[in-house]
Order: structure tokens, then C-alpha cells, then sequence
């Protein structure tokens, strides 16, 4: 086959073909990294690693061969820089980390190492997953491989969406089968949203959160980003389980997630959460969203009218929440025992001249707020109410679920917009999140996936939420818009 | 939020102790009078424990610097904390041996600060939810007071590493061996009222964690250390400003630490001065407290539940459980042995002082058909008077001791059943404790037997009789006290052997006119 051909497989198909020896582990690969080498100006890979690649391709290659294939043998994937590897540099796309190379490899990279998966590289992010336009990468912004046909972005470099940016860009861009994300308010849906790809968050303890640089403990999950919602069910089949060492990690049995996709929505109750109308929505975004309704209509299910009341203060209480964490998760970065060091007068001066040219703007921004409302005085105001409205939020999603069966909303208020855009009004990029942020909040699995065009001619995408542990009901959803929405637009 | 603002957890100077309850000999004199000094501590206590409180690294004392370290200790990127169960366990035993409420909910909190030695910028605590509520202590005083600390809460947290700022100019080293190793905090009320009493809390506290097992209680090693919160006031006035004296390791130098810091404050106050609330260090080597910081520089910890950890929830079946597997506990113990044994408080509190001693005394003790099998004043005499007053010479505890308890009783065995005397009996102990030899083995071997032979001994008194005939004389004409130094003479002839009630018939009946 042609390297092109290759690279345009599905994780699925591609696993079908390697099974039936029709194409090799190792062309596969090699396929993949010519891309790479070919797409280099999307900064999408901040590390590439070729040689381990082809290792690991050769060995599935064998086992492939011996018929003793594993569940994801030979599939070319990217890996988030948030995901400790093993003898590979990790950095969280901070200068902070340096040249960091972890002797310990994350849980889920491992559970995909020992399910044949082969890794092409480290992808790019935001520094520390904080962002939502891979704008704040110590290594530079990616680029979204689409472009605008028109408006005022037309023939702009558009922003990848983030902090996942690196993983949504490399797999729409056909330079990976699948990627690694992970969403603490929406780093995973919102950069698949903006690159045409799906993407799911599963529920809060679905996936080990152990070796993944932690952000926000309380929101971090992994997640698969892939070109379709089968793919993804594979990935995140590989991906999830308990893990005993993450304590919040949950002890429930993985579904075949696979199997879910072909269950139909005949009959499954899906609710509209009326709060989610807000202000200024692109009419293009407000239109997909019926749509998908009447898609899924179509197919037999029901549609409902919910209410998620507190909606509105999600993204308050996330920009509480999610800094507060960071604040003291990012205080082991004090240039001690790893990463960067900047020496100083004395101790003090040493932390803070390595943290001052570790931590780019947005980290330090969020480092700060953080600080503030964990302070003394301010607690009780900040923290402690944010997550009392937390605890409703969860509580509203809980009630919504008695009316229906999982919930359909846009993925994000906008398409991509171009880079350099919003870049000085945090404001206005944190408001991207005000879809995904909720889910989030309340640990919910959900799921963004492509369904149309903007008129300016880029990926829109809509977004599935499920009850805890329900992520089977949000594959089966998505699986029926997918059919619906017939999404086949490449960049 | 103000209580957070220093992240204390001591509630503040809130003593449960009645006003009058505090005999004149503790009251300090000053130049404008007597004052009274009150104490709280807060005791660091490391639980005995294979691993740290959340990682799997050993907890054990010593090893090459940075040799017990896991990668959740050095704070590695994306490393997870995960509970020790056992440390739970040690935990929850503690607060039953102190009477206090258990917690089936407890909380693990962040406090948050910089520092080399505390590798993830954050100690993992119990801040607001600890695991063990309410409980109490009663200290038995040297002059016969029973005095009863009420204890405010004990929380698990974890130790942090250690700073070695003296091994080569202008750097400093960092051993993370500590880092994690599971600590409980336990905190008294300010209800001790001076630097005897907080030193004999602290020893019955280091007692009672001793027979529980859940700290080893080697102060020297670090395995206890204590905060002493020390305030000075005028009796019936309200409560002082306290200072804190951080980390004070050893049980005399709590006792010097508030006798030394009650006369500064004292010394300040006479002076027209005012206490600055403020953190302190104890020199041992000059035995004064100096100042470490004030409460402006005091850190804001920004403490907040850890979103690494989920609640930490206990079944009241678990800690049934836990309450079932107890051992009897040191005043429990006491009470017995006066009441079971008739010992005397003195000697009951000499045994009970350490678990080793009270099993050590009653396997000497022994039991059959549920009652002792010797007599519990003399086993008490040989293991409290002999045995640990020996030892202690030695600088040495019981269970180091070369003498079993079986051994003991073996010697008690031939005491009361005649086969040698008292007098034999110190002796053949003093080989036992030498060598380690049973008694009957030592009897034999040196033809110790008492000799309780009539004949034999009428012999040896007539020998004497007519040896010192002047003696002889002094008792017939009334002197009868020289009685006393023929019963010396026959024991010397006999070597120690003579049975001496016999002698003393045998005289009474020779010398009397026989």
C-alpha cells in the first residue's frame, strides 16, 4: 500500500489489515514517521522516536506473524508529553522539566505498550495541560492542519485547540492512528472539536492518573484522542482500569466498549440541557446541535428538554478548583532534585529565579490564583464555596440523569480560531472550556466528536455526556451520529 | 479562617484542668509573686511501621542517606500517594490506648511550604477531620498525684527529610530516609502545670505507645519528639501569651525546656515587657530556648484536602477489631497488680513502667489453676529490687537481660522450698546474672544446698559455743543479743548454708542452759 493509503486507515481498519497480514507492523510505522518528518512545520511532535518505534513495530511485526496478536499490536500511536515514558523525555512542554527523562513509565502508556501499540514520539501541549490553544507550550504553538476557506481567518494559522493540541493535530493530520490526551476542563473534546477527530474523557477514576504530570488531581483523566468513535473504544479499552497505585483510581470492571457501538439509540432518552443556549453561539453551532438531535431522532431515540441550573458557574468554580490544585502540585518543581535549576543568592532567590524562568505566563498566572484562594482569609470565600457549588453541579448532572439517558451538547462555542487570537485576554480563552468544564466538574465521561463544517469550512463538533461509568451509552450515541453525521472532511 | 492562618492545629491555651487544681510546690516565685506555669505538647510519635505512610519505602531508622526512597518520597513527576494500611491500624489502636474517640471519617489535608527537605513542596496531614478525636491520659505524680491530661486529637502525618547543612561550606545536603515515614501527632490540652509534670506525661505517654506497639518510643533514634507550649500567668488571672519550643527529644529536656522558658517569660514580665507569641529552639548544650520565628514570619500553609486521596473511612467493626486486640494497658496493669498481687503502688508502678517488665514479672510469676504459682511479693522483690535494679546499673532493660524468667522462678523455686537459703540465693543470682546459668546448676555444681541436718548443725554450734566461751557467758548472765552474732558466726562456718531457724533453736536451747 502506499504510505498515504496507510497513514489514511483507521486505527480499526489498520488493525484488520495487520491481523490479515495484508499490510506489515513496521511499513505501518514507517509510514507514520515519513509523515511526521513531512508535517514537522505543525510543531506537533516535540519529541520523536523513531528507532523505539520501529522496535516495537518489528515485535509486533513477529507476534502478528506468530498469530499471538495483542489487542492493539502494531498500531502506530502519539503520546502527550504529560505521560512519564520511560527512558524518554518528558517535559509537560515546560522549561521547568528541561531535559527530565522519568526511570518510571505512566500506567496507561504501559497498559497500550503491553497491548502491542507502538509509540511514534512525545506530542506537543500547553505547559502543564493549562491552556486551551496549545499557545502556552514551552516548545512553541502547533498548528491546526485545517484552514479557513473564509472569514476573517482565511489563510491564518489556526490554533490547534488545547492543551491536548499536539495529540488532536498529529491524529488529524493523518501523523498518527491515535494519541494519548488527557482533560482536566476539556483538554482532550475541545483541541478534537477544533481538529475534526473525536476525543472522550471517560468518568474520574476510569483511567490510572499514576505517571501522568498532574494538573489538577481532582479533574486530570486520561483519554484516547482517534479519527473515529470506534477507534477511540479501542484505545480506551486498553487505556482504562484500576490501578492501586492511584487511590482515586476505581475498582470497576472494563466493559468491551467496542460491543456498546452497535448498540442503537432506540429508546435511549437524550436530554438537552436548556443552559447550555448561551449568548453570542455561532448560529452554525446552535444549527449542528439540532441537528444532531434530530439525527439521533431519527434513530429512535427520544429527545428531552433537562435543566443543568448551576451551569453558569462552572468555569468560576473550575478556574477556582483547577488553579488551587496546580498551585501545589507545580510546588515540587523548585529546582532541587530535577529539571531546571537557575542558582540564586540563597535558597529562596534559588526558587524563585528557577520557578520565574521555569513556569511560562499561564502557568504562573493560574500558580498565583491558585495560591490566593488557599490562602488565609480567603479559603472559606474561594475554595471552600467553589467546591460546595461543585458538589450542585454534580448534583444537577445526577438529576438531569433522571429524565435521560446521556446528554448531547456542542463541544465547543466556537470552530478554531487563528493563532495569536485571544492570546492576551485570558477571559475570553477560558470561555472556550464553558461546554466541556461542567463534565468535568461532576467526573462524567464524555465525548467529543466531529458532525459538520462551519461555513468557513472547519471541523464543528458535538459532545456526548454520560452517567458515571456509563461510557458504553456515550460510544453507542456517538456511534449513531457518527453514521448520522457521515463526517468524512479531511483537512 | 484566622485558626488557619498560622495552621495550627492546637485549638489554643484551652486547658480542661480545674482552676485550684495545682499544689503550691508548682507555682514559680517571682519578685512580684507567685506564677503559674501551663503547658500543652504536641508529641511526634513514629509509628512502628514496615513501610512509610504512603509510599512503599522502608521506614527503618539509619541506612546510607537517600537509600530508603521511593519515587512518590522524591516527589517525581506524576507519582501518587497511597495509604499504609497499617499505619491506619497503629493509628486507631493509639487512640483506643489513650480513651479517645475514633473517627470512622478522617481527612487527609495538604499543608503546603517550601522547603529542600520536603521534596513535593507539600506534608500530606489531617488538618480539620483527624482520625482520632477527644481522649486522655492520667500521669501519676512522684508525690502520689494523679493528674489528667485531657487529649485534644492525634492526627497521622508524615515526617519530612532531613537538611545536612554541615558537610561542606556553602552547600547543603538532602536526605529524603525520613521523608514519608508515617508520624501520629498527638495533642494535649494545656493541662500540665510544670516542667516535672510535662516530662512525666511525656514518659507515660512513650509507656503506653510502648505497650500498644505502635511507636518504639527511642527518642534517641527521632522516634519521639515533642512541641512544648509554654505560657506563664498570675494564679487566677486568665491564661499567657504561649510560646512554642519546636522539637524537643528527650523527656529530661522537656523538663529543663519549661523550667527554663517559664523563668524567661517570667523575667520578661517582671521587666514590664510583653510575651511575643513566637516559635523557639531548644540547646541542649546550654539548656535555653532561643528564637526560630516570630508569628509574623510564620507560613500560611494553605492547607486544603489532598485530591490525591479519598477520605479515609473506618468501619466501627474494624475498629471493634482493633479494640479486641489490645493488650492490657499500663494503668489497667497497675490496678491489677495491687489489687490481684497486693503489690505496693511503688512496686506496681516499677513493673508496669514498660510492658517487658509486667510480662517479664508475671512469666516469673507463672500461673496454675488461674491463680499465681509463687508469691507475688517475693517474685516482685527478686524482679523489681534485684533483677531491674541491676540492670538498670547496666544501663540495660529487661528484655536484654542473660537471666530468663524461667531461671528466676527456678531460683524463687529453690528458695521456697528450702533447698537454699536467702542469703545462698544472692549469691547463686549474682552467678546467674553473671553467666546465665540456671540456679539448680549453680547449687549443684558448688554444693550450695542449705543444710537443715539437726545433727550436723548442733555440731557446729557446740563447736562455737566452746570456741567463745566468753560470749557464751554474756548470754547466760541476760545478754542475749550476743545471740544474733553466733547466728552470724554459724552461718560464716557453714558458708551461708545453715538453715537459720534451726541454728537458732539449736542456740537457744545450747546456750539457755541445755
Amino acid at each position: 500500500m502506499a504510505a498515504a493509503a496507510l497513514t489514511g486507515l483507521t486505527l480499526a481498519a489498520a488493525r484488520e489489515k495487520l491481523r490479515a497480514r495484508e499490510i506489515g507492523a513496521v511499513e505501518l510505522t514507517h509510514a507514520h514517521l515519513e509523515a511526521m518528518a513531512a508535517a514537522r512545520d505543525l510543531n506537533a511532535f516535540v519529541l520523536e522516536t523513531p528507532e523505539r518505534a520501529l522496535e516495537m513495530a518489528a515485535a509486533a511485526g513477529r507476534r502478528l506473524k506468530a498469530g499471538e496478536a495483542l489487542p492493539l499490536d502494531g498500531l502506530p500511536i502519539a503520546v502527550k508529553d504529560l505521560f512519564a515514558t520511560d527512558g524518554v523525555r518528558t517535559t509537560a512542554c515546560s522549561r521547568i522539566l528541561d531535559d527530565f527523562t522519568p526511570t518510571y513509565e505512566s500506567t496507561v502508556t504501559a497498559k497500550l505498550w503491553a497491548a502491542g501499540a507502538v509509540m511514534l514520539g512525545k506530542v506537543n501541549m500547553d505547559e502543564f495541560a493549562m491552556g486551551s490553544a496549545n499557545i502556552t507550550s514551552a516548545f512553541g504553538p502547533v498548528k491546526n492542519p485545517w484552514r479557513a476557506k473564509s472569514g476573517p481567518s482565511a489563510g491564518k494559522d489556526l490554533v490547534p485547540g488545547g492543551s491536548s493540541g499536539g495529540s488532536a493535530a498529529a491524529v488529524a493530520a493523518r501523523l498518527a492512528l491515535a494519541a494519548t490526551g488527557t482533560d482536566t476542563g476539556g483538554s482532550i473534546r475541545q483541541p478534537a472539536a477544533f481538529c475534526g477527530v473525536a476525543g472522550i474523557k471517560p468518568t474520574y477514576g476510569r483511567c490510572s492518573r499514576w505517571g501522568i504530570v498532574a494538573f489538577a488531581s481532582s479533574l486530570d483523566q486520561a483519554g484516547p484522542i482517534a479519527r473515529t468513535v470506534e477507534d477511540c473504544a479501542l484505545m480506551l479499552g486498553a487505556m482504562a482500569g484500576h490501578d492501586p497505585k492511584d487511590s482515586t483510581s476505581i475498582d470497576v470492571a472494563v466493559p468491551d466498549y467496542t460491543a456498546a457501538l452497535k448498540r442503537g439509540v432506540k429508546g435511549l432518552r437524550v436530554g438537552i440541557p436548556k443552559e447550555y443556549r448561551v449568548d453570542g453561539m455561532p448560529p452554525a453551532i446552535d444549527a449542528l446541535w439540532r441537528q444532531g438531535a434530530g439525527w439521533l431522532a431519527a434513530e429512535g431515540a427520544e429527545i428531552v428538554e433537562v435543566s443543568l441550573p448551576l451551569s453558569k458557574y462552572a468555569l468560576p468554580v473550575y478556574y477556582i478548583v483547577a488553579p488551587a490544585e496546580a498551585s501545589s502540585n507545580l510546588a515540587r518543581y523548585d529546582g532541587i532534585r530535577y529539571g531546571l535549576r537557575v542558582p540564586g543568592e540563597d535558597l529562596v532567590d534559588t526558587y524563585e529565579k528557577t520557578r520565574a524562568a521555569g513556569f511560562g505566563a499561564e502557568v504562573r498566572r493560574r500558580i498565583m490564583i491558585g495560591t490566593y484562594v488557599l490562602s488565609a482569609g480567603y479559603y472559606d470565600a474561594y475554595y471552600l464555596r467553589a467546591q460546595k457549588v461543585r458538589a450542585r453541579i454534580a448534583a444537577d448532572f445526577r438529576a438531569a440523569y433522571e429524565k435521560c439517558d446521556v446528554l448531547l451538547a456542542p463541544a465547543t462555542p466556537s470552530a478554531a480560531f487563528a493563532l495569536g487570537e485571544k492570546q492576551d485576554d485570558p477571559i475570553a480563552m477560558y470561555l472556550n472550556d464553558v461546554f466541556t468544564v461542567p463534565a468535568s466538574l461532576a467526573g462524567l465521561p464524555a465525548m467529543a466528536l466531529p458532525a459538520g463544517l462551519s461555513p468557513e469550512g472547519l471541523p464543528l463538533g458535538l459532545q456526548l455526556v454520560g452517567r458515571a461509568f456509563d461510557e458504553e451509552t456515550v460510544f453507542a450515541a456517538a456511534a449513531a451520529l457518527e453514521r448520522a453525521a457521515g463526517f468524512t472532511a479531511v483537512p | 479562617m484566622n485558626d488557619m492562618a498560622l495552621g495550627e492545629i492546637y485549638t489554643g491555651h484551652v486547658s480542661t484542668r480545674a482552676d485550684d487544681d495545682n499544689p503550691a510546690g508548682n507555682l514559680l516565685d517571682g519578685d512580684t509573686g507567685k506564677w503559674e506555669i501551663v503547658v500543652g505538647l504536641e508529641v511526634h510519635a513514629q509509628v512502628a511501621s514496615e513501610a512509610k505512610l504512603f509510599s512503599g519505602a522502608s521506614a527503618a531508622f539509619g541506612g546510607a542517606p537517600n537509600s530508603h526512597v521511593s519515587l512518590v518520597d522524591a516527589a517525581m513527576p506524576g507519582m501518587l500517594p497511597v495509604i499504609n494500611a497499617e499505619c491506619v491500624r497503629q493509628a486507631v489502636r493509639t487512640g483506643l490506648g489513650l480513651e479517645a474517640q475514633i473517627n470512622l471519617r478522617s481527612v487527609f489535608d495538604r499543608k503546603n511550604y517550601f522547603y529542600p527537605d520536603l521534596p513535593a513542596g507539600y506534608q500530606i496531614s489531617q488538618f480539620k477531620q483527624p482520625i482520632v478525636g477527644a481522649g486522655k491520659v492520667v500521669v501519676d505524680m512522684p508525690d502520689g498525684r494523679a493528674v489528667t491530661v485531657a487529649i485534644e486529637r492525634l492526627h497521622l502525618e508524615q515526617d519530612a527529610g532531613k537538611s545536612l547543612h554541615d558537610q561542606q561550606p556553602g552547600k547543603s545536603y538532602i536526605d529524603l530516609n525520613r521523608a514519608g515515614v508515617a508520624l501520629m501527632e498527638i495533642v494535649s490540652r494545656p493541662d500540665l502545670r510544670s516542667g516535672d509534670e510535662a516530662a512525666a506525661y511525656l514518659a507515660k505517654l512513650r509507656t503506653i505507645l510502648r505497650y500498644i506497639g505502635s511507636c518504639d518510643g527511642d527518642m534517641s533514634q527521632g522516634s519521639m519528639r515533642a512541641d512544648v507550649n509554654v505560657s506563664v500567668h498570675k494564679p487566677g488571672t486568665t491564661l499567657g501569651t504561649r510560646c512554642e519550643i519546636k522539637n524537643v527529644n528527650s523527656v529530661r529536656f522537656v523538663r529543663q525546656a519549661v523550667e527554663y522558658e517559664a523563668r524567661r517569660q517570667i523575667g520578661i514580665l517582671e521587666g514590664g515587657g510583653t510575651i511575643v507569641q513566637e516559635t523557639r529552639l531548644f540547646d541542649t548544650d546550654r539548656g535555653e530556648t532561643r528564637l526560630m520565628r516570630s508569628k509574623e514570619e510564620a507560613h500560611d500553609y494553605r492547607y486544603f484536602p489532598d485530591p490525591d486521596l479519598l477520605p479515609l473511612v473506618l468501619s466501627q467493626g474494624d475498629v471493634d477489631e482493633l479494640a479486641r486486640g489490645l493488650p492490657e494497658l499500663p494503668d489497667a496493669r497497675k490496678a491489677r497488680f495491687t489489687s490481684e498481687y497486693g503489690l505496693s503502688p511503688y512496686d506496681a508502678t516499677v513493673l508496669t513502667g514498660e510492658r517487658a517488665r509486667a510480662d517479664f514479672f508475671e512469666a516469673v510469676l507463672g500461673r496454675t489453676d488461674g491463680k499465681p504459682a509463687r508469691d507475688p511479693k517475693t517474685a516482685s522483690n527478686w524482679v523489681a529490687s534485684e533483677l531491674i535494679g541491676r540492670l538498670n546499673k547496666d544501663g540495660r532493660e529487661i528484655d536484654e537481660s542473660q537471666v530468663t524468667a524461667a531461671q528466676l522462678g527456678g531460683l524463687l523455686d529453690l528458695i521456697a522450698d528450702g533447698t537454699i537459703t536467702g542469703r545462698i540465693a544472692k549469691d547463686v543470682f549474682d552467678e546467674m546474672f553473671a553467666t546465665g546459668t540456671d540456679a539448680a546448676a549453680i547449687v549443684e555444681a558448688n554444693g550450695l544446698r542449705q543444710i537443715a541436718d539437726t545433727g550436723e548443725l548442733e555440731a557446729v554450734v557446740e563447736k562455737i559455743i566452746a570456741d567463745n566461751p566468753g560470749q557464751a557467758e554474756q548470754y547466760r548472765v541476760g545478754k542475749t543479743s550476743v545471740a544474733g552474732w553466733f547466728t552470724g558466726q554459724a552461718m560464716k562456718a557453714t558458708r551461708g548454708k545453715a538453715n537459720p531457724q534451726i541454728v537458732n533453736e539449736i542456740l537457744a536451747r545450747k546456750l539457755g542452759g541445755g
